[in-house]
């Protein structure tokens, strides 16, 4: 979607603002969101694009004031309702927590914790759309506008670019947030910079995005 | 208060509201409050960039395993120990006196957590987010890191679940160093690629 999330190119946020020796969170709220993030994804009940596209969808203004585990605290608020584990009754205490009957794997438990994290996700499949181009071939960016979730970010539509690298079948994220897994293959493109800004970029610079076949078709540029 | 400017204390609700969700989801049995600890604690205290400077001086000091590490990047890493969530599939880019690399996610905050544990605010940040993609140059300079016009920034925009690690260049005069010496030379944003190596001058 084209949400306040979708920055690259954006004007008038300001300079970079660095904080000397930052520590992993500010405060215990931010540490039990992170967690909690987490802890939910045991539960297989949502996956990485719906959790991402549930943060898209946060009002625009409030996403712009927000610091970073608030717009994760949106989110997780807004997927947990929608898949029906939680209301927002429940949460502000007007009515009393109902258990939540929906299919869901066991809570995480201490232990479990470690492996969890070190074994990961996968994201590549064994099957899917057969590859539409090669590394070495000339792709333009598809100008869509999808109102769903998409990972073609708005400042490579309609460029031209050369595909660097095949990464292999993949889950399409924009599919996956949507509840299809899609796989096809996923490539690294590298736009110059010129082919993205025009007279405001720079000879030297390349800017390499990640995108997926579909999001991408032949161009003779 | 915009996660644009420097951190700065939450609003009572928010504090509020998180400690309701989790009362919630402890009430359900959705989430245990152990699980959440110990969760924090590998994030705070087991996982951070100094796995990540582990594997830049690996590559520093061992042909075999840089060829090793350019070729299937995760896989050399597992070797080192450092696998999991959010670095399944890792790509290390390397900088030379002809390129300088740059990672960014303008979408959302994509990070490789298993070699540099959890990204800082600036990373996450509208103006980060925004500009590296169409001014690097420039964001560079604010981070005292200054790109002669003739040498290429490539810039990796973290769109898929492919993660980035920048191996910065090895400072000069570190000819006689061990591995140890020279993790410590590697400090955070040069593996991001927003700063460079420290020179064993600037680490002591």
């Amino acid at each position: 979607m084209d949400g306040v999330h979708d920055m690259g190119g954006m004007h008038g946020m300001g300079p970079v603002e660095q904080e000397e020796n930052e520590p992993v969170f500010h405060g215990e709220w931010e540490q039990r969101m992170f967690a909690m993030n987490n802890a939910v994804s045991a539960l297989g009940v949502r996956n990485i694009d719906e959790s991402r596209h549930a943060r898209e969808r946060m009002n625009p203004g409030k996403y712009l004031s927000s610091s970073y585990y608030e717009i994760w605290l949106d989110g997780l608020v807004r997927i947990l309702s929608e898949k029906g584990l939680i209301s927002e009754e429940e949460l502000s205490g007007e009515v009393p927590p109902k258990p939540f009957t929906g299919e869901h794997r066991p809570a995480l438990t201490a232990d479990a914790v470690d492996p969890m994290m070190d074994k990961g996700a996968t994201y590549t499949r064994e099957d899917g759309k057969p590859a539409s181009f090669k590394v070495g071939d000339r792709v333009k960016a598809k100008n869509i506008h999808p109102s769903g979730h998409t990972r073609l970010p708005r400042y490579a539509r309609g460029a031209t670019g050369e595909i660097i690298a095949d990464y292999g079948l993949h889950v399409f994220a924009d599919s996956s947030a949507h509840g299809d897994d899609d796989p096809q293959h996923l490539y690294s493109v590298r736009f110059t910079s010129r082919d993205l800004w025009g007279e405001d970029g720079h000879d030297n610079d390349a800017i390499y995005v990640d995108l997926w076949d579909d999001h991408l078709e032949a161009s003779n540029d | 208060m915009g996660h644009n400017h420097k951190h700065s204390a939450p609003l009572p609700e928010t504090v509020l509201r998180v400690k309701s969700l989790e009362s919630l989801l402890v009430e359900k049995g959705l989430v245990k409050t152990e699980a959440l600890d110990a969760l924090v604690d590998r994030y705070e205290n087991k996982v951070g960039p100094r796995n990540g400077a582990q594997v830049v001086a690996k590559a520093w000091s061992d042909p075999d395993y840089k060829a090793r590490l350019m070729k299937d990047a995760s896989a050399a890493i597992a070797e080192l120990g450092y696998t999991g969530a959010q670095g399944e599939e890792i790509v290390a880019v390397e900088n030379t006196p002809d390129v300088h690399n740059v990672v960014v996610c303008t979408l959302c905050s994509c990070y490789p957590w298993p070699v540099l544990g959890l990204p800082p605010v600036w990373y996450k940040s509208a103006p980060y987010r925004s500009r590296v993609v169409r001014e690097p140059r420039a964001v560079l300079e604010e981070f005292g890191t200054h790109i002669p016009d003739d040498v290429e920034v490539r810039v990796w925009d973290s769109t898929a679940e492919t993660r980035y690690l920048v191996i910065p260049e090895r400072p000069e005069g570190t000819e006689g160093l061990s591995e140890e010496a020279l993790a410590d030379l590697v400090n955070r944003d040069s593996m991001i690629g927003t700063r460079k190596a420290d020179s064993p001058e600037e680490a002591a």
